[in-house]
């Protein structure tokens, strides 16, 4: 019994469920925009990757970890373009895109890494970036230790949950994208554009998951790690779907992951087995998927080409 | 002058021409119906006129200025509002969001007040009210749209063009989905517009109601405007013969048959949709032999679910279904089919036909396993062939040539092939669900004969349709589903349009049909 409140009493287990949830949340929010516009992303796994790999690469060669930041969310970007060009205008199979694109960051990441860097991979003087102290907050016990003192990613992020849910819920572009995602044809008929509007959806989502990736490769390490993205951006599907496709539930599922993830980490060394600890957040994952929470409802043309006329 | 004005219109897609030297002119506070068939070019118009196809050639003219619509917004910045014939809102959305989206840019909307970059909800639900209220054509803006019946749904739409200050209406079949109340309701609006010097393009294909609405007629034959009239000067049948180009027979006529044993009784029977919510609950009702059976309803209330069980598609949850007293209704399609079902489902090219398949194959796919189709599990192709044959002449399906695939045919003439693979075993039963959607008056005509023709010969139709006037026209008792029940069963002798009506939006009960 004293063992368990030694691990949840202690205010580290939260600070590193936000750490945890950060690249998550992040990227799930993306998802959020592309899919409410009505093209499903499943390359932010790759797209996170990519991210990652370009943040240290750009910090590397400039000596700035904010020149990083801003590289890795433009590859991100770029790297949903390569999945809005076919899913938009070719009519292609989003999903089939996405997880050629997940396969292909992959390869085009470990090939640079090792063209670029050699054997002793990312050089050890990446710098990172910056951890922020808020202040007042800071000094509250517990909630100071919670939250007061993260990476800048991690207030980031908490910006672009609440930027997001009040783009897509409280500005006519919001009304929009959600009308493009549910009714391309009735949103064509009104005037507005499906296929800017799917761009617009699909870059956001690609610059939050390379943010998300960012974080990954400046914000908890300053290196880049073959495939360091284990699995994150496909649990950041996962939140999306839990979070019924709004920032805030995203960002629920999110920190519901990264508790998990942050528990499996306090566990070690306790006893408990290191592999049952590790698979506790996929676990959780399908557990969620399987109807915890009810039936989710996509947006209707949500994966669905939209074929203009003219 | 008028204020819309069609000059020489012209659309050609890859070969195909769909509209050509089409001229049109709308004239202020008029309700002008476009009457023509499916695929007289009627949908190609209204897309050009509202700025989804550009024209090849020709021109559009509003109030005497020539337009050249590069796209929807162009159009409705114009003044040109379109009520589709497949509602353009968004179910999920509600009432005022889905009359807001994409205004808010517009400088002449109706609401100066709104933000460009914010939208609020109560703003946008306050002028909504305001605006429906104004006309007459009270909504509530606040209803998510999927909760809304048809009807209130057409009003959004009507609502929403206004909205967007349009001078000019078009509405594309706008009583498709409507009860006869319904109808009822949209032509009153439909005569407060012109009031208001609203002009309404009315398009149809139905003669009455453009007859009972519209003061000019536009008929449409082949991609071409044929005529143009005063209502008051044509008859029913001259405005048929326009729209066909030749005399049609409006009236089916129908023999005298003595009808006999029940051949199908369904008794209380149950059944729910793929989301197990109950679509059909407690039916019951028989068809005998010599009969056509009507089932009239809105769609969506449980007339497909209906159909589905008895033919086998879909699990009964409860009740019973018997065919000439054999409880049939746990028995797999294949059985149910071998005891003498027949059915001509409602999406012939989904359901009824393998588009990509020859007419030939089509025609054995039911009963592939048996002779002359095959033996042994062998395909026996020359004997199917000759088979396949006989049928396409038997039916006269047109191209009669047996290779052909099944989508190069003519709606008519897929349904002919689907009527003779069905029919060529002697069924005891066929059901036949919206057998003429979609196809044009020659062929509906067709069917319709082909229908009376088994009737007389003592056989039994379950017909299911959406439109009131193929019911009431080829039907001897009408069953009318409301919200998953049978309302009403009633003889098509002393039956009115209103009371239909009135059963299919539930309004029904049996002392209104006593007194």
């Amino acid at each position: 019994m004293n063992f368990w409140l030694q691990i949840f009493a202690n205010p580290e287990l939260y600070a590193a469920t936000l750490a945890m949830a950060t690249p998550i949340a992040l990227a799930a929010v993306g998802g959020t925009f592309s899919e409410r516009t009505g093209v499903v992303n499943i390359a932010m796994e790759g797209i996170m990757l990519v991210g990652a790999f370009f943040g240290v690469m750009v910090a590397a060669a400039t000596h700035s970890a904010w020149l990083g930041m801003f590289g890795g969310v433009i590859a991100g970007g770029l790297m949903a373009l390569a999945l809005a060009w076919p899913a938009i205008r070719l009519q292609s199979d989003q999903v089939v895109v996405g997880m050629a694109l997940n396969v292909f960051a992959g390869g085009l990441t470990a090939f640079l890494l090792n063209t670029v860097y050699g054997y002793n991979g990312t050089p050890t003087s990446t710098p990172s970036l910056p951890i922020v102290t808020l202040p007042w907050i800071s000094n509250i016990p517990f909630i100071g230790q919670v939250i007061g003192q993260h990476d800048v990613v991690v207030y980031l992020m908490f910006l672009f949950v609440i930027l997001g849910h009040f783009t897509l819920f409280h500005t006519n572009l919001g009304l929009r994208m959600r009308a493009v995602g549910e009714h391309p044809e009735a949103a064509e008929t009104v005037g507005i554009s499906v296929v800017k509007i799917r761009y617009l959806g699909v870059m956001i989502g690609g610059m939050l998951s390379g943010l998300a990736g960012v974080y990954l490769s400046l914000g908890m390490l300053s290196s880049f790690d073959v495939n360091m993205t284990n699995g994150r951006g496909f649990i950041a599907l996962a939140a999306m779907i839990f979070g019924k496709w709004t920032p805030f539930g995203a960002f629920g599922a999110a920190l519901l992951f990264g508790f998990a993830t942050a528990l499996s980490i306090s566990l070690q060394g306790s006893g408990v087995s290191a592999n049952l600890i590790g698979i506790l957040p996929y676990a959780l994952t399908i557990i969620a998927l399987t109807g915890l929470i009810g039936r989710s409802r996509p947006p209707a043309a949500d994966g669905l080409p939209y074929v203009a006329t003219k | 002058m008028a204020l819309l004005e069609i000059r020489g219109l012209c659309k050609s897609f890859a070969h195909v021409v769909a509209n050509a030297d089409v001229y049109l002119d709308v004239e202020a506070g008029t309700t002008h119906a476009i009457l023509g068939e499916n695929g007289a070019g009627k949908s190609t118009l209204i897309k050009m006129i509202s700025g989804l196809y550009r024209p090849d050639s020709g021109e559009i003219a509003l109030d005497g200025a020539v337009q050249h619509f590069a796209s929807p917004r162009d159009a409705i910045l114009a003044g040109i509002g379109v009520v589709h014939q497949h509602f353009m809102l968004i179910p999920a959305m509600t009432v005022a969001e889905n009359i807001v989206l994409g205004t808010e840019r517009q400088r002449d909307a109706a609401t100066p007040r709104q933000s460009r970059l914010l939208f609020n909800r109560k703003r946008a639900a306050a002028s909504v009210q305001e605006l429906s209220e104004s006309l007459g054509l009270p909504i509530d803006p606040w209803a998510r749209v999927e909760t809304l019946s048809v009807g209130m749904q057409q009003r959004v739409e009507i609502v929403k063009a206004l909205y967007r200050r349009a001078r000019v209406l078009i509405l594309d079949e706008p009583t498709a989905v409507l009860t006869p109340q319904e109808t009822e309701e949209l032509f009153a609006v439909i005569r407060k517009l012109n009031q208001d010097g609203i002009p309404v393009i009315f398009i149809s294909h139905k003669l009455d109601e453009v007859r009972a609405i519209a003061s000019t007629v536009t008929v449409m034959r082949a991609g071409k405007t044929v005529r143009t009239a005063p209502v008051a000067d044509a008859t029913a049948a001259q405005l048929a013969n326009w729209m066909v180009g030749r005399d049609v027979i409006l009236q089916s006529r129908k023999e005298e048959v003595a009808v006999g044993d029940s051949v199908l009784e369904v008794k209380n029977l149950s059944a729910s949709d793929d989301r197990k919510t109950e679509k059909v609950r407690g039916v019951s009702f028989s068809v005998r032999r010599g009969e056509i059976f009507g089932v009239a309803g809105i769609d969506g209330n449980g007339q497909t679910e209906l159909v589905e069980a008895i033919v086998g598609l879909r699990k009964v949850n409860g009740g019973s279904v018997h065919l000439l007293d054999r409880d049939i209704g746990h028995m797999s399609v294949g059985e149910r089919i071998a005891r003498g079902i027949a059915y001509v489902p409602q999406d012939r090219q989904q359901d009824g036909l393998i588009l990509s398949f020859s007419i030939a194959e089509n025609l054995q796919l039911r009963e592939v396993s048996k002779a002359p189709f095959s033996r042994r599990g062998w395909l026996t192709r020359a004997a199917a062939r000759k088979r396949a044959q006989q049928l396409v002449e038997e039916f006269d399906v047109r191209p009669p040539v047996i290779d052909a695939s099944a989508g190069s045919l003519s709606g008519g003439n897929q349904q002919k092939v689907i009527l003779a693979r069905e029919m060529s075993r002697n069924p005891e039963l066929l059901v036949a669900v919206q057998p003429t959607r979609g196809l044009d008056v020659g062929a509906i005509e067709g069917i319709h004969r082909y229908l009376l023709q088994l009737r007389a010969e003592g056989r039994s139709i379950l017909l299911v349709s959406l439109e009131l006037d193929e019911i009431l026209s080829l039907a001897d008792r009408i069953g009318v589903m409301h919200a998953g029940e049978m309302v009403a069963v009633m003889d098509n002798q002393n039956v009115t349009r209103e009371s239909l009506g009135l059963a299919m939006t539930g309004k029904w009960s049996e002392k209104e049909a006593i007194s």
